[in-house]
């Protein structure tokens, strides 16, 4: 398949597909004082939806800044930033925060479940600023605590449950308000290798019933179940290419010897 | 609002402040109030809506005599005075001594007041035992007298007094009455109990053997009248006495609407002297409420992360910071008032001072650490808002 290192063009193949996500030429610096910091120097990618994609490259290589500009906790220093065709740029604070509510889920490395609130109630939180009532919020949070199989834990506390759990709780938390994509930035990172192929198991059933995956690794096995990698160096995309091969996360599970418990 | 129940202990010591200031403010009011309604009692035991009219002092050769040593106020002086103040709802008329009282073989001094019998209904002033002497008594300037209090427990002790035969300026006295004690008047300081009354007539010609009046007693319909009733008679006794503009008067009338006046302002003054300073302490209260809520969003940075990252606005965030607050501060009032109330009944059961709370004072705590609450929390939620997400998130 082809490589495009700079420009990021769309594969031929996905072109008559709508792009949920397009960046085009975006920069990010900070000015710390004296020095001005580039984070990012000049991206340009597009991401169509039902795609299932990973973003890897080393730390201060930029992918964090380019999450968090996808998922519009941050704004880039120019260029254009499309998604779902709107220019996010010409958001306000409240309309970006709708959208972070209602079109982005976001699943973190640490989880980030509010202590001492159940489970229930941290995949609730979403809804709680969202327009549905509070029964509509209760019912969607169960569904979604039972699509990734914690609907037997719905009243324990994060620090009841173990780590895996707990990124299965912040995923339900994901995807109750129903998003077009999901963020997840290093999920695997604090969880051993067959709870980190649990959870792709869980992206890459998600992934098929068209749910939109951006992901963010720096492991190249994790990055394997993805269908497309974008390698960030020194702030430029620098390779972006399909995955060929992918594996299926619960075969791979099935061979995996179980460890303890 | 599940994060108050979650950090209960820091709730509760957080409400603690507030508690205290509201508190403070609630029994310091009602100290205060309780004051000032103790000294309108007061007033009104020496009589409602009354007027003293009292014969003026006179210098006489170089010497300044007290009051009651000139011989001007007469007995007409009362008649006109009921006859052409319209204000004037009822008088008596009186004269005073100081009497050496004998019992069997208890003696008191006390003061002797001779008057008439509406002297009781003037000064509202009832009986415990007995009745007043008659104005028949008066006519035929009986040996009858009416004792007060403290006379009683002074000669009597545990015996009844009524138609015993006392001995005042060795002249024997059958006791025909006592009256309820009326205390010692704070804003006199005098015992009104220590008294003796027996009709004007037998003084003025047994005991003094002085024809005229040290004092009027008047009474009017309400404490406005008792203005108009002083103009009143203080221009017909000018009339009546002769006296030419620019010399000194030889009576003098005393309002005790303007005593009440007296004591009302002071009440009013000390009240708010103890509720300003227990509003400090509600001031320290709220600002532990802000230190608390500052202390409370540094804390909860991680949480305000993934608040706005779920898609909480700014306004989200604040409300539920600001929410918090006066939740707080609220809840530490009604818990205040309650702790307020629970003092103002300690202090009423040990020092015995009344205390008084009105539900407006109640009402007003509450409005006020409401205000604490969205004041001093106000700063705190905003900060929480402006919070950077992608910051709060790596915190911590």
């Amino acid at each position: 398949m082809t490589t495009t290192p700079q420009l990021g063009a769309s594969p031929t193949g996905r072109q008559n597909r709508e792009a949920v996500i397009r960046v085009e030429e975006i920069h990010k610096y900070y000015d710390l004082g004296e020095t001005r910091v580039h984070a990012l120097r000049g991206v340009s990618a597009s991401i169509t939806r039902g795609e299932f994609v990973t973003i890897m490259g080393s730390s201060g290589s930029g992918k964090s800044t380019f999450m968090n500009i996808l998922g519009c906790l941050d704004k880039p220093s120019a260029g254009r930033y499309l998604l779902e065709g709107v220019e996010a740029s010409s958001l306000t604070k409240k309309d970006l925060a709708r959208v972070r509510n209602q079109r982005i889920g976001f699943v973190f490395q640490g989880f980030n479940l509010l202590a001492r609130t159940t489970a229930l109630e941290n995949v609730e939180l979403p809804t709680l600023y969202a327009r549905v009532s509070k029964q509509e919020g209760e019912r969607r949070s169960r569904e979604a605590l039972a699509l990734v199989g914690l609907a037997d834990r719905v009243e324990h506390f994060p620090s009841q449950l173990s780590g895996g759990q707990q990124q299965r709780v912040a995923i339900a938390r994901a995807l109750v308000n129903r998003p077009s994509i999901l963020l997840a930035d290093e999920p695997t990172g604090n969880l051993d290798s067959r709870t980190a192929v649990e959870i792709m198991g869980i992206f890459q059933n998600l992934n098929e019933k068209g749910l939109t995956i951006v992901l963010v690794t720096h492991e190249p096995d994790i990055a394997q179940f993805a269908q497309r990698t974008i390698q960030f160096r020194d702030g430029k995309i620098r390779r972006d290419e399909p995955v060929l091969n992918q594996p299926r996360a619960a075969e791979l599970l099935r061979n995996l010897p179980a460890l303890e418990d | 609002m599940r994060t108050l129940d979650r950090n209960k202990l820091r709730s509760a010591l957080t409400m603690l402040g507030i508690i205290i200031g509201v508190g403070a403010v609630i029994a310091m009011l009602g100290v205060g109030q309780g004051a000032q309604k103790t000294m309108q009692d007061q007033i009104q035991a020496m009589g409602s809506n009354m007027l003293f009219v009292g014969s003026g002092t006179v210098t006489r050769g170089g010497m300044h005599l007290g009051w009651g040593s000139t011989k001007s106020l007469v007995y007409n002086d009362m008649l006109a005075i009921l006859r052409e103040c319209p204000a004037a709802k009822a008088a008596a008329p009186g004269s005073s001594s100081n009497a050496q009282v004998v019992f069997g073989n208890d003696n008191w001094q006390t003061r002797l007041n001779g008057t008439e019998p509406q002297y009781f209904k003037v000064r509202n002033w009832a009986f415990q035992e007995g009745s007043s002497f008659t104005q028949n008594d008066v006519d035929m300037s009986a040996n009858v007298a009416v004792i007060g209090e403290t006379v009683r427990k002074s000669l009597f002790g545990a015996a009844d007094p009524l138609g015993q035969t006392i001995r005042v300026n060795n002249l024997p006295f059958r006791v025909t009455g006592v009256l309820t004690p009326k205390g010692t008047s704070s804003a006199m300081g005098d015992d009104q109990d220590d008294i003796i009354l027996i009709p004007l007539t037998t003084l003025q010609k047994k005991v003094t053997g002085q024809p005229w009046l040290r004092w009027i007693m008047v009474s009017t319909e309400s404490r406005q009248g008792s203005y108009v009733a002083q103009q009143q008679i203080a221009s017909l006794l000018h009339d009546r006495h002769r006296i030419r503009p620019g010399d000194p008067d030889d009576f003098f009338v005393r309002n005790l609407a303007d005593l009440a006046d007296v004591a009302d302002e002071a009440g009013r003054v000390m009240t708010l002297l103890l509720a300003s300073i227990a509003s400090v302490s509600l001031l320290v209260g709220g600002i532990g409420i802000m230190n608390i809520m500052l202390v409370s969003v540094t804390e909860r940075t991680r949480e305000i992360g993934i608040r706005i990252s779920v898609g909480a606005t700014e306004g989200n965030v604040q409300q539920q910071f600001l929410i918090e607050a006066v939740v707080l501060s609220l809840l530490g009032g009604i818990l205040g008032i309650l702790f307020g109330l629970l003092s103002s009944l300690v202090i009423t059961q040990t020092l015995g001072w009344p205390i008084l709370i009105s539900p407006f004072v109640v009402l007003i705590a509450i409005a006020f650490s409401m205000t604490v609450g969205v004041f001093f929390g106000f700063y705190p939620a905003r900060k929480a808002a402006r919070l950077d997400p992608i910051e709060a998130l790596r915190h911590g």
